[in-house]
């Protein structure tokens, strides 16, 4: 009936499911069972997974590169929390209200990054984050100012699931949420849409010239980026119930630009694999020692990069013209 | 002879392009009828590529007025040219380097039939885009590369997946930017070839500075000196002009090019 091999078959080959996927997600629902003393730390991994994988999206597939998209994670977490105290207290509605305030600052930012090489992009992005951070703190009256965010209580997830000193209920809210994400993010990658970011990272010249709406394209992509952060600053707000201005700072957007660089740009899963890393080296080697674990962080990005990831992986390649 | 009726036509008039002091287009104006067989030719530093890049909306004219279909595009986007059938390709290969060629072009149907935003459907899906995607791999020979990403291929390939890129745009006018340039020998012959099979009814105009290539495909053509129009007119015509010769002079592989070409012109007419 068809062709043996098309391009067709070609593409369903490159998006199917791997035998590892599903089992890998198994895996995280099953761990703050298996763990059940570590679930904040599980669910701090899987909220700064969601965050990497924010930002890989919009460096890592459209090529857009920022240090300052924890200004979006800020946002999320101030309006989840702002909210729970003020408004009302259920978790979902909270994170949905936090998704929309950070879309909107996304849709609203989105016109700075159009113009101009990767360093004023840097720039404005670094920019921006300085900017709501001292709006945080100016406005104290509102956030708490440099004292954070205090009295914000989390109704129960579903009306049935109370936010526990255990953290278990926190460490699912966050896992399920990630895998949520992943799930539709997965989809989108694969889509023509997904498809054409790479093709404007690749060459932004050619992608106009087959007829790609190049600044549609960075706007949407950008602002879709600061949504998924929002989320993870709200997942972060609701599970701490606590906002503060570090939120915003720059070493927080330095750092998920080392996780995504370390778990692999442009690769879906390379967010999650990057924070996971991260975070295990955080919390290895500050228990070991606490004062210089950056030292170690730094040592080691530096072996990765002038490595490669690649050969890291590969050790019996290391001896090999 | 009769031009095809679907095809497209493109004209501009009194284009001018300033950088500065540099004048890189001066004054020009082009005609190219539906199906037109059309080649711009010009010692370097002509202004070819300026003005193929103010024709797709890279730059904008200083002064001048550009015209697809009757319809004034001067201040379109490029991306919205390309919608209407104007596509171009590029003199140093522009393409996806982290894209297969299978990817490539069923993203570029894809945008070319409004499916371009579609972010729930995955890419492939549509089985007649598909169909016609493996069309195109089959006809530039590139089925065999078709799963490895654009920068690992080949050079010759990548020429081949430049010139199928443009076709998957589907254009009514399409404007090809040194289509042979730098191809190896051994890999010449296919691309000369998927030039000469471009379909009838869409107009072409070709940059070229190989004067073979240019004698063989073209029907008519403009000379471009020092950014604005020297002469213009039929193969012969052009062929036969001195003061194209002269203008080539200068450029002694050229010359003895345009002259061997213009020899076999004369051949042929005998």
């Amino acid at each position: 009936m068809s062709a043996p091999f098309g391009s067709a078959q070609l593409l369903r080959s490159t998006r199917r499911w791997r035998v590892w996927e599903p089992l890998a997600a198994l895996l995280a629902l099953a761990l703050p069972v298996l763990w059940p003393a570590q679930a904040p730390l599980l669910s701090e991994v899987a909220i700064t997974a969601l965050f990497a994988i924010s930002l890989d999206l919009v460096l890592g597939y459209a090529g857009i590169v920022s240090l300052g998209h924890a200004a979006f994670f800020g946002m999320g977490a101030y309006t989840a929390a702002l909210w729970a105290k003020h408004v009302m207290p259920d978790p979902l509605v909270g994170l949905l209200v936090a998704v929309a305030g950070a879309t909107l600052l996304g849709l609203v930012c989105s016109a700075t990054i159009l113009r101009g090489s990767d360093l004023t992009r840097l720039m404005v992005t670094l920019g921006a984050a300085l900017v709501l951070l001292e709006l945080a703190n100016k406005f104290d009256g509102l956030t708490g100012g440099a004292d954070g965010l205090q009295g914000v209580v989390v109704g129960p997830l579903l009306g049935r699931f109370e936010f526990d000193l255990g953290g278990r209920t926190a460490a699912y809210y966050a896992i399920v949420a990630l895998l949520m994400a992943l799930l539709v993010l997965r989809r989108l990658v694969h889509s023509p849409f997904g498809v054409s970011l790479q093709a404007i990272r690749d060459n932004r010249l050619r992608a106009m010239a087959i007829g790609i709406p190049v600044t549609a394209r960075l706007v949407a992509v950008y602002t879709l980026g600061a949504g998924l952060a929002g989320m993870a600053g709200g997942l972060l707000a609701q599970t701490t119930s606590f906002a503060s201005l570090d939120l915003f700072a720059i070493d927080r957007s330095a750092d998920l630009v080392l996780m995504v660089v370390i778990g692999g740009s442009g690769w879906l899963y390379g967010g999650v694999l990057g924070a996971v890393i991260f975070k295990l080296l955080h919390a290895l080697i500050s228990g070991w020692t606490p004062q210089y674990w950056t030292f170690w962080i730094g040592a080691f990005l530096v072996v990765l990069v002038l490595v490669g990831r690649e050969r890291l992986v590969r050790p019996w390649t290391w001896w090999r013209r | 002879m009769v031009a095809p009726m679907s095809g497209s036509t493109l004209s501009c008039v009194g284009l001018v392009m300033r950088f500065g002091g540099i004048t890189a287009t001066d004054h020009v104006s082009l005609n190219l009828p539906a199906g037109a067989r059309h080649a711009l030719i010009g010692p370097n530093g002509a202004g070819k590529t300026t003005l193929l890049n103010l024709l797709t909306g890279v730059l904008q004219p200083t002064e001048g007025q550009i015209v697809l279909d009757g319809e004034d595009i001067t201040r379109l986007a490029p991306h919205r040219r390309v919608r209407r059938g104007l596509v171009r390709t590029f003199q140093i290969s522009q393409l996806f380097d982290s894209l297969t060629p299978a990817q490539t072009l069923s993203l570029a149907l894809a945008q070319r039939h409004g499916e371009g935003g579609a972010w729930w459907r995955p890419l492939g899906r549509l089985v007649n885009l598909q169909a016609r995607c493996d069309e195109l791999l089959e006809r530039f020979r590139l089925t065999e590369v078709m799963a490895q990403p654009a920068r690992l291929m080949p050079y010759g390939k990548r020429r081949l997946l430049e010139l199928a890129i443009a076709m998957a745009c589907e254009p009514r006018v399409l404007l090809l930017d040194e289509p042979a340039a730098g191809v190896p020998a051994g890999q010449r012959e296919e691309v000369l070839q998927t030039v000469a099979e471009l379909p009838a009814d869409v107009s072409v105009l070709l940059i070229e500075h190989d004067m073979d290539l240019v004698f063989d495909f073209a029907r008519s053509m403009t000379v471009l000196v020092n950014g604005a129009v020297l002469t213009e007119g039929t193969a012969s015509e052009i062929a036969a002009d001195p003061r194209v010769r002269e203008v080539y002079l200068g450029e002694t592989a050229l010359g003895a090019a345009a002259s061997a070409a213009h020899r076999a012109i004369e051949e042929s007419g005998r």
